[in-house]
């Protein structure tokens, strides 16, 4: 492999695995804001209860998101420096943004909720989870406008005696189409997330009889979570792929694996054989549905591969233009196939939940147990769709992957990083499963009201919260 | 002054913010084994830093975001030439963040043991690397024309291992220690205090000795004197004999203040003694990168611009909030069963 492979992978790996922990991030932010805002309005201690249980889970989580997403900053200079020289006057506002405007306010304002319980006025400190879970918003709003603008560049001209592109108009990069779509997209993906986590470990509180006045109101609250955002994650998908059809039509034909420009072209729900063009042994098609998805119009036109591939070489060139179609055609069956499951599953849950029932049956064990699993998939093969379908370009239509490649460094030393971060999050991995097991088998502890103490000066006073 | 003139003098502050701020958390995080007796010791030095370490290093994020942003050229040399130093901060920072929120819960001493060496290992390295890495940035690194057209770094990973670097290196290890010791001493009671405060004289020492050593050789090294570097240079000397006093004398809070004027005046003299290069080559000024040919556009650098004045003491007030809501000192008497962690069935 060479470095342009190696940093791929790299680029892969670390991004992936980044983004297990972000949506749950963002979406349990939210949950144990109101949990902690039920508390505070009613004084009910079990919702005390939740919202320290729910948000050890969380911080132990955010842990591992905050310390991966420094790699994230740092690669695009350390393996993509060509691309970072290419597109730093746009792309690096964004980022600067993120770390002003969000991640100043997510760390902080957590290290605040995390240590302030006896330290702040107990509205200063509700106040505190709010602007942290706020800060996780805005960053996902920036990274998400800096990446719709690989997807689709607007606002920018080209340099071509410093060889980059530059910025015209800020403002169209952050409310362009893509971005809004996308961001419309994401957020709720990890609102889904975060309940399916949250429901899914009531459930298993709830199998182990553990705290059952706290925990069966957090499923309830989980599934219907999950119902909610399931439905708007749908309904910003479609959007989403109608933008994509607009904008990258290669992307959707290579997720539809659709060779040839199609009227009333049929959305394929399992195909066995080959994906290369020629026929398939087994298919089974859903007639006009594709059309419908990328057009709105259930007569509308989807592009083809080849079509797509023969005007790419006439507008951009002699190449290929095709990425890997297997990948993306898999990779966006999956996306859905995860999502829906695990509504599917929220769904049948809460139908058993009605009039105070409890859920039961062979098949909720196992489903509850998964449920947690099954949106950080879909989120992984959506970003593995996007990303990789839009190949070869880095930034559509204006710079190929392969440009971006830093040209400085060895494939050896690429290759060095990649093993280390591999084995390291591996590891690290490992040690944050054992210790959200370990959390979730103690179980939400007995919890008292707090004596809040704002006054300066030395004490002696036990501290609630320590290191 | 021109937009890139205020973004290196932004660049600077961030810097100037970072090394003041996780300096301290550095310090630490090298000092823990050596400021403690104990569960509740070490329990209690960590929690000084609990609600704003992580505050701390977004200040490393807005300046590595802000460089992409007004000097792409800069931020793509740098990160593909200093691979393997910013690999190994990066690994440091990852193992040092996830042990401070880890380690105490369990209280298996060889959980705790092995998190413990995570932070003294992943506060050390940093600490020496920034150093090393100023240290070449000031001193020049072998930078020439690629055929792309960018100015790329061409030498390897042992060129920057040059005896300056490493003082440099030497250098920003012993004042971060020293300032850490200096906030332990602020921000403890007790036995940790103590300590602290009598590690803050010894190590102030040291530091100060190879802190002059390097500030005389950098301003030797410039091809004329740099008057305002000079200044700064005696200001940084004078801010750390001031604060080692101040110690002496048990005014804490002055000595750490002192520490962190002089982290700020010895940071500011080597942009100053950059300016307004951002990265000079030691093969011939033609390669060298500066806050003219690194930049981005005006537009881009108006809009950050914006953007910074709006943000940056909206910022500092409520960091600045965090740090007076946490005023209080920590003592090892106010943690409870410090040998338990939330994780062990046996407490409660």
């Amino acid at each position: 492999m060479n470095s342009l492979d190696l940093a791929r992978w790299q680029f892969a790996i670390t991004t992936v695995y980044h983004f297990l922990f972000v949506p749950i991030t963002i979406g349990m932010g939210f949950y144990v804001a109101g949990l902690q805002t039920a508390w505070y309005r009613t004084g009910n201690l079990k919702y005390l209860r939740a919202t320290k249980f729910f948000g050890k889970l969380f911080l132990i989580n955010f842990a591992i998101g905050v310390v991966t997403g420094i790699v994230q900053e740092f690669q695009f200079g350390m393996n993509w420096s060509s691309y970072s020289r290419f597109v730093g006057d746009i792309f690096g506002a964004p980022l600067a943004m993120e770390g002003l405007l969000a991640f100043f306010l997510e760390s902080t304002f957590l290290g605040l909720w995390i240590f302030g319980w006896d330290r702040l006025p107990k509205k200063l400190h509700l106040a505190s989870i709010w602007a942290a879970a706020t800060g996780t918003l805005l960053s996902a709003y920036f990274i998400l406008a800096a990446n719709a603008w690989m997807q689709h560049p607007v606002g920018y001209i080209l340099n071509a005696q410093k060889g980059r592109a530059e910025l015209t108009n800020i403002f169209t990069v952050l409310t362009q189409k893509t971005a809004l779509t996308t961001f419309f997209h994401t957020i709720p993906s990890a609102a889904f997330t975060g309940a399916a986590f949250i429901a899914g470990i009531s459930a298993w509180l709830i199998i182990k009889k553990k705290d059952v006045e706290m925990t069966r109101g957090t499923l309830k609250l989980g599934l219907i979570a999950m119902l909610i955002s399931f439905v708007l994650v749908g309904i910003s998908g479609d959007l989403t792929s109608r933008v994509m059809t607009q904008q990258q039509p290669m992307k959707m034909a290579a997720a539809e694996a659709l060779y040839t420009t199609t009227e009333s072209a049929p959305f394929s729900l399992l195909t066995i054989g080959t994906l290369d063009g020629s026929r398939s042994v087994f298919q089974i098609d859903l007639p006009s549905v594709l059309s419908f998805l990328s057009t709105g119009d259930f007569k509308g036109v989807v592009e083809g591969v080849n079509d797509l591939q023969a005007k790419y070489e006439s507008q951009y060139g002699p190449g290929d233009y095709k990425p890997n179609i297997p990948l993306a055609y898999w990779s966006f069956r999956l996306m859905m196939g995860f999502g829906f499951l695990g509504a599917f599953f929220a769904l049948l849950a809460l139908f058993q939940m009605r009039k105070g029932g409890t859920p039961r049956g062979r098949w909720f064990v196992p489903a509850m147990v998964t449920l947690p699993f099954l949106p950080l998939l879909a989120n992984s093969f959506g970003w593995i769709f996007t990303e990789t379908a839009r190949q070869p370009w880095a930034v559509f239509g204006l710079i190929k992957t392969s440009a971006g490649v830093s040209q400085v460094v060895s494939s050896g030393a690429v290759l060095f990083t990649l093993i280390a971060f591999t084995l390291l999050y591996g590891v690290l991995a490992v040690i944050e499963v054992g210790l959200i097991f370990r959390t979730i088998h103690i179980g939400p502890r007995p919890e008292v009201e707090y004596d809040v103490d704002t006054v300066g000066g030395s004490d002696n006073r036990p501290l609630v919260m320590s290191y | 002054m021109s937009f890139q003139s205020v973004w290196f003098l932004l660049i600077a502050v961030l810097w100037v913010g970072y090394f003041i701020l996780e300096g301290f958390d550095f310090g630490v995080g090298m000092l823990l084994p050596f400021v403690s007796r104990g569960e509740a010791d070490r329990r209690a030095v960590l929690t000084t830093l609990g609600p704003v370490w992580d505050g701390n290093e977004v200040w490393l994020l807005v300046a590595g975001g802000a460089t992409f942003a007004a000097f792409p050229e800069w931020y793509a040399t740098l990160f593909s030439g200093f691979y393997l130093p910013l690999f190994l901060i990066l690994v440091a920072l990852i193992v040092r963040g996830l042990a401070f929120e880890y380690r105490s819960k369990y209280g298996k001493p060889a959980w705790r043991k092995r998190w413990d060496i995570a932070i003294f290992v992943g506060s050390a390295l940093p600490a020496l690397l920034w150093g090393v890495a100023f240290a070449n940035i000031v001193r020049g690194v072998p930078l020439e024309k690629a055929s792309s057209g960018s100015i790329e770094y061409v030498g390897g990973f042992f060129n920057l291992l040059n005896p300056y670097a490493l003082l440099g290196g030497v250098v920003t290890l012993t004042v971060f220690l020293t300032h850490g010791a200096h906030f332990l001493s602020l921000k403890t009671a007790g036995e940790i205090r103590v300590r602290a405060h009598a590690l803050a004289i010894r190590l102030g020492l040291v530091a100060a000795v190879t802190a002059v050593a390097f500030l005389v050789w950098s301003n030797l090294m410039l091809p004329s004197i740099n008057t305002k570097f000079l200044v700064l240079s005696i200001a940084t000397a004078l801010f750390w004999v001031g604060a080692i006093f101040a110690n002496l004398r048990g005014r804490e809070g002055w000595a750490f203040i002192a520490s962190s004027v002089a982290i700020a005046t010895f940071v500011s003299g080597l942009f100053e003694a950059l300016y307004p290069r951002v990265m000079p080559s030691s093969r011939g000024s033609q390669f060298d990168l500066t806050i003219f040919n690194a930049s981005s556009t005006n537009y881009t650098l108006k809009v950050m611009t914006v953007v910074a004045v709006v943000m940056t003491p909206i910022v500092l007030v409520y960091q600045g909030w965090t740090y007076w809501v946490f005023r209080k000192r920590v003592s090892a008497s106010q943690i409870q069963h410090p040998e338990l962690g939330v994780l062990d069935t046996l407490h409660q």
